[in-house]
């Protein structure tokens, strides 16, 4: 029954939590507005919508996006010191990292994390070899670098979402 | 306004302003595409991320009721930032390998 009015109760809340802070003030208008397109929505959205695995460890979710929070904080400034040096001492490379998770949705999330954090920007997650290939500003060790995005960001992600 | 928020306010909007213009640096200053992408992420995560945190913290101080609508242009540009800097990497990968096959004929 509950699954009938609401298929993605997560969905519904991130839309009704997104309109409430659009609209800036509380008023009793808009927060219906806003429970009406959070019940609408996932219904004229789900034929879009990919089969996403289920969040099993929320308080690893949080956790892991306070990391990356920092992560991207620290990186700004590495990569700013970096630009703002002599550029010949960079070492940019493509590197590819293999990967033990196989689920689409939970690769689209690890690319999006590499993307934000600054220093390496994701290219290509190949779902035939499940490699994600990626492009860092300055690697001069590649393996040292898998292992990083591997045991920060993947690792996590697999215990997140159980898969 | 207290002049503890006034400081911080002041803070955030320099250090975002700070981080754009890296960014903008690293965008005229590194050698090739794929270094040149790394500057505009930088751009768009701290420096629009301080701005956007100073204009919530100001309104939020000045005006009645907490202001979170800044929180949302956060969210959109965490979310769509990826998906740019994917696509250009992408199409220059693309590219490059058009190039090369010409090469070979």
């Amino acid at each position: 029954m509950m699954r009938r009015i609401l298929p993605r109760p997560a969905l519904s809340a991130a839309i009704f939590l997104l309109w409430a802070a659009l609209a800036n003030a509380a008023s009793p208008g808009m927060l219906l507005l806003g429970a009406l397109l959070a019940l609408a929505l996932p219904f004229v959205t789900r034929p879009f919508w990919p089969d996403a695995p289920r969040l099993a460890r929320p308080g690893t979710a949080l956790r892991l996006a306070a990391r990356v929070a920092v992560d991207i904080v620290v990186a700004n400034w590495a990569v700013a010191r970096r630009v703002a040096g002599p550029l010949a001492r960079l070492e940019p490379a493509f590197v590819e990292v293999p990967l033990d998770l196989r689920d689409p949705f939970v690769a689209t999330i690890l690319a999006s994390i590499v993307s934000l954090t600054p220093g390496t920007v994701s290219i290509d997650v190949d779902q035939e070899r499940w490699v994600l290939s990626l492009h860092a500003l300055d690697a001069p060790d590649p393996g040292a670098l898998i292992r990083e995005i591997k045991q920060r960001y993947e690792v996590p992600l697999k215990e997140i979402f159980a898969c | 306004m207290s002049i503890v928020t006034e400081f911080t306010v002041s803070a955030l909007i320099l250090l975002g302003a700070v981080f754009a213009l890296l960014g903008s640096v690293g965008l005229a200053r590194l050698p090739d595409f794929f270094t040149r992408l790394h500057g505009p992420t930088k751009a768009t995560t701290l420096g629009v991320g301080a701005m956007v945190l100073a204009s919530a913290l100001y309104f939020s101080a000045t005006q009645p009721g907490f202001s979170l609508h800044e929180i949302t242009v956060m969210v959109f540009l965490f979310i769509t930032a990826p998906v740019t800097a994917h696509l250009l990497a992408k199409a220059a990968l693309h590219r490059r390998g058009a190039k090369r096959r010409e090469e070979l004929k």
